[in-house]
């Protein structure tokens, strides 16, 4: 062995931290770009407004008011939403509930529902539902899979070694779940809040039909009240503000030294599920009321909508036609948003440092802004810099991966910290190529998850109104512009089956993304591959 | 089609002086046009004058206005390209494309969406003839926009929990300890602020301040839009609610019935009461479509016999033009008493929304 190979691992880790593979490096900044692009615009529209017009949009009561509503929501809604998701993905995946996998699946599908459909439904259900508390409510009911999803997979996929190990030193079973498993979890759960809580931050359907003063709701009414963009776009950067502040919140629950990644030797054992007795159907009751008010509220508005109206929607062809294009803008904006997320969550799992996590923390920052904001700023790219793609699918996907970028970033990041690095050098020491141990060891271990994530983006793509409104290409309609074009002149009989077909195609890749974290296998056979 | 790239280039600036940014710019253009290639088919947008097609965005809703477009596209023969969207975020999205926009008319649900466009300098003066057919208070000063239909401000009551004898002369009425708990409105909904606005001109600043004050102080029920209002007076939810006079016409159809077997009632304030302001739905063209004869003859036919009909009967607005048919539940437009209000003015709402966002009826 030369000497210099005694300083090779000490300089590895060090141009690990600062000065990350250039390749990936490359494509990660370029990546962030198009998730910074609103903030690009955002800058150059409040930049003309003036200081003064800035001062004085943003220096008033009203805004702090806001700002402190927004993130009062945010938090009720993450927390709340954060007991649910991980209380369910607890109970399907380490007790003898009945049923584990049909709660599993119930548990994933809110995430199909608009948040639109949701408050209407209640609004039409219970008298005078409205304000902070119901928008509350609807919100943690449509965001819970959010955390559930991840602690789910999480769970699954945790050493089940550790807490056996806690288990026989006489650890109590709810002790060991707070000291072993939760302190695991922490990424999962982390991750899962930070996007339920950037979603209430951006979340304008809800709040706006439950009549819940939020800044979004400002951003938008601001739009309607004399078509004042500039005022709109000044009150939106407080959204970004509100957001770094979340992201440097979260960040500082990270711990650096922290591993998430089981590198034992020896099979993945089946865990130890807790008996709960009698007490398991009551639990069983739990989550079905959950799911009812969830999935049942909603449905049953819908078909006493149908039943009541007399509009019809358009013909067979056209129907199919606004699936199809929803399916394919959907399938686009989710291949081209992976592609993106890829190396900003490689670079992060791979290359943790703080080059590595400070690109990761930037795709992150314009998550809160609505889409009629993000919708702006890519016309103005649009028109400004890629004319010939403007009013195309292209830009309309490109949209999409400006406004879910995150959701797939966290995806692949949580996959990727499955397969640390210390994996990959043990396959370059055994004389791999650095492809060939991307693709033996890192590819199957990170693929799940990054399929999981596709699924999770497409699914929200097919949900999206104001920026598709803004982009798709004239007269192409989609299940969503349909299903608004339809409820806003109260046709809603005529709504219906859009929305219904829009819970149903957005159930398949939410079965899928059940199914792809592992969740729906029989444990000990999950499909991460690793064995 | 709008990939000619050799158009495209000749357009970008200093292509000449710059062959790196202008190579690197036909690469752009070249990969776009490849990825394109089969996508393009909704992109192809900008039109020559005369070639038979329109670009039209319209603010209006599709369920409403593509009924009478088809009608069009069918007898003249001009394909007419619909892009659909809300009025306030089309007027945003023209904002923003300036220029290079690809619409050559701009179908507005509201007079203040038309003036705030106009105000950025984007639309191009109609002919004479076609402001000749609109009455003077229901286009631009400038002639660079004009009414389509007009829809009224009214009360929407339901006769069971409010009898008819009890309605209020005036909205003003409303800020009456009586009325405490029982008035909805939809502040953010672009109909109240041009209604905001007819106070302020009518009666002053201070008036107007007093007056939303005092709705918000009597538990105003503030609902999210027009529709929601009607709805929930019908239900007997709230007694009653001010809105544009078309909704009753609008649920009563989803219900397979007409307006006037629905519970709900429309009162028009008299006198020239500011409740009872008249707005317009309109049209203006787009600067580099001023001269274009297809987009004339879509202004013209909006502003003709079928499609002022067409408005009147399926939409239950006002017809503009004179000698188009009323609808059929609402008193003729030129019986009513309304105010002395220049829509000129709603493109001007800064003060309108200033008084809104201070009386703390919106976010």
């Amino acid at each position: 062995m030369r000497p210099e190979a005694l300083a090779a691992p000490a300089l590895r880790r060090f141009k690990r931290r600062w000065a990350p593979q250039p390749f990936l490096l490359t494509a990660a900044a370029l990546a962030l770009l198009v998730a910074l692009l609103p903030l690009g615009y955002l800058l150059i529209r409040t930049g003309e407004a003036g200081a003064d017009r800035v001062a004085t949009e943003l220096l008033t009561p009203r805004v702090g008011w806001l700002a402190a509503r927004s993130m009062g929501l945010a938090a009720v809604v993450t927390v709340a939403g954060s007991v649910l998701g991980v209380g369910t993905a607890f109970l399907v995946t380490r007790t003898d509930l009945p049923a584990p996998r049909m709660f599993t699946v119930l548990a994933a599908l809110p995430l199909a529902v608009p948040t639109y459909i949701a408050a209407f439904a209640w609004l039409s259900s219970v008298d005078g539902f409205a304000g902070f508390w119901a928008s509350a409510l609807v919100l943690t009911l449509c965001c819970y899979p959010y955390t559930f999803l991840p602690v789910a997979a999480a769970l699954r996929r945790a050493d089940a070694a550790q807490e056996e190990v806690a288990r026989s030193l006489g650890d109590h079973p709810w002790r060991t779940f707070r000291s072993v498993t939760l302190p695991q979890l922490r990424p999962a759960v982390a991750g899962g809040a930070l996007l339920v809580a950037l979603y209430v931050l951006s979340d304008f359907g809800a709040v706006a039909l439950l009549r819940t003063d939020t800044f979004t709701r400002a951003v938008f009414t601001a739009f309607d009240l004399g078509f004042d963009r500039t005022g709109a776009l000044v009150l939106s950067t407080v959204l970004v503000a509100l957001t770094t502040i979340l992201l440097v919140g979260e960040s500082l629950t990270r711990r650096h030294d922290a591993r998430y990644a089981r590198v034992g030797a020896g099979a993945r054992r089946p865990h130890v599920r807790i008996r709960l007795g009698r007490g398991r159907w009551v639990v069983a009751l739990v989550l079905t009321g959950v799911s009812g008010l969830a999935l049942g509220v909603p449905a049953l508005n819908l078909l006493r909508r149908l039943a009541a109206g007399v509009s019809r929607p358009g013909s067979l062809p056209e129907i199919a036609a606004a699936a199809g294009n929803s399916l394919t803008v959907a399938a686009a904006g989710a291949a081209l948003t992976m592609l993106l997320a890829l190396p900003i969550g490689l670079l992060a799992a791979r290359a943790p440092g703080p080059v590595a996590a400070t690109i990761e923390r930037l795709s992150y920052l314009t998550h809160a802004l609505p889409g009629v904001v993000i919708g702006l700023s890519l016309v103005f790219f649009g028109v400004h810099v890629a004319y010939p793609l403007y009013q195309t699918r292209w830009l309309l996907t490109l949209a999409y991966a400006a406004l879910f970028l995150p959701l797939a970033v966290a995806a692949v990041s949580a996959a990727a910290a499955q397969a640390p690095p210390v994996l990959d050098d043990v396959a370059r020491s055994l004389g791999r190529s650095p492809l060939r141990a991307f693709t033996s060891v890192t590819a199957p271990l990170v693929a799940p998850g990054i399929a999981a994530g596709a699924a999770l983006v497409f699914l929200t793509c097919m949900k999206e109104l104001p920026a598709t409104l803004l982009l798709r290409p004239t007269g192409m309609d989609t299940l969503a512009t349909e299903l608004w074009t339809h409820t806003t002149v109260t046709a809603y009989a005529a709504a219906a089956p859009y929305a219904a077909l829009l819970v149903l195609l957005s159930a398949i890749p939410t079965w899928f993304l059940a199914a792809r974290t592992g969740l729906l296998g029989p444990e000990g056979q999950d499909s991460e591959g690793w064995r | 089609m709008r990939l000619g790239s050799a158009n495209f280039i000749a357009e970008l600036p200093n292509a000449k002086e710059n062959p790196v940014r202008a190579r690197s710019a036909l690469a752009t253009v070249v990969g776009a046009a490849l990825l394109t290639g089969t996508a393009a088919c909704g992109g192809e947008a900008a039109s020559e004058p005369g070639d038979k097609t329109i670009v039209l965005y319209s603010g209006r809703n599709e369920a409403l206005v593509k009924p009478v477009l088809d009608k069009f596209a069918q007898q003249t023969g001009i394909e007419i390209q619909v892009r659909y969207g809300t009025t306030a975020q089309m007027a945003a999205q023209l904002a923003e494309e300036g220029d290079r926009s690809p619409a050559e008319a701009f179908l507005a649900q509201d007079a203040g969406a038309l003036g705030a466009v106009n105000k950025k300098g984007l639309f191009a003066a109609l002919p004479a003839e076609v402001t000749a057919k609109v009455p003077a208070k229901y286009r631009a000063r400038d002639g660079k926009w004009v009414g389509v239909t007009a829809r009224s401000r009214v009360l929407v009551y339901n006769p069971n929990l409010v009898a008819k004898e009890d309605l209020p002369a005036s909205v003003f009425d409303l800020t009456d300890p009586k009325w405490k708990g029982k008035v909805a409105i939809a502040p953010t909904n672009a109909s109240f602020q041009a209604f905001v606005t007819a106070v302020r001109v009518q009666h002053g600043e201070q008036k107007a301040k007093e007056y939303f004050a005092g709705l918000k102080a009597n538990d105003v029920q503030i609902r999210e839009n027009n529709i929601a209002i009607v709805e929930d007076v019908d239900a007997g939810k709230v007694p009653v609610g001010l809105v544009n006079h078309y909704y009753l016409g609008e649920i009563a159809k989803e219900r397979g019935t007409t307006p006037e077997k629905l519970t709900a009632k429309l009162h028009f304030f008299p006198d020239g009461d500011s409740g009872a302001m008249v707005n317009v739905s309109g049209i203006g063209v787009l600067n580099r479509s001023g001269a274009d004869p297809d987009v004339r003859t879509l202004v013209d036919y909006l502003l003709g016999a079928e499609a002022q009909t067409y408005f009147a009967q399926q939409t239950y607005e006002y017809p503009i033009v004179a000698g188009a048919p009323a609808p059929a539940y609402v008193p003729p437009l030129d019986e009513l008493k309304v105010p002395a209000i220049d829509l000129n003015d709603l493109g001007t709402l800064e003060a309108s929304i200033a008084l809104i966002k201070a009386t703390g009826l919106t976010p």
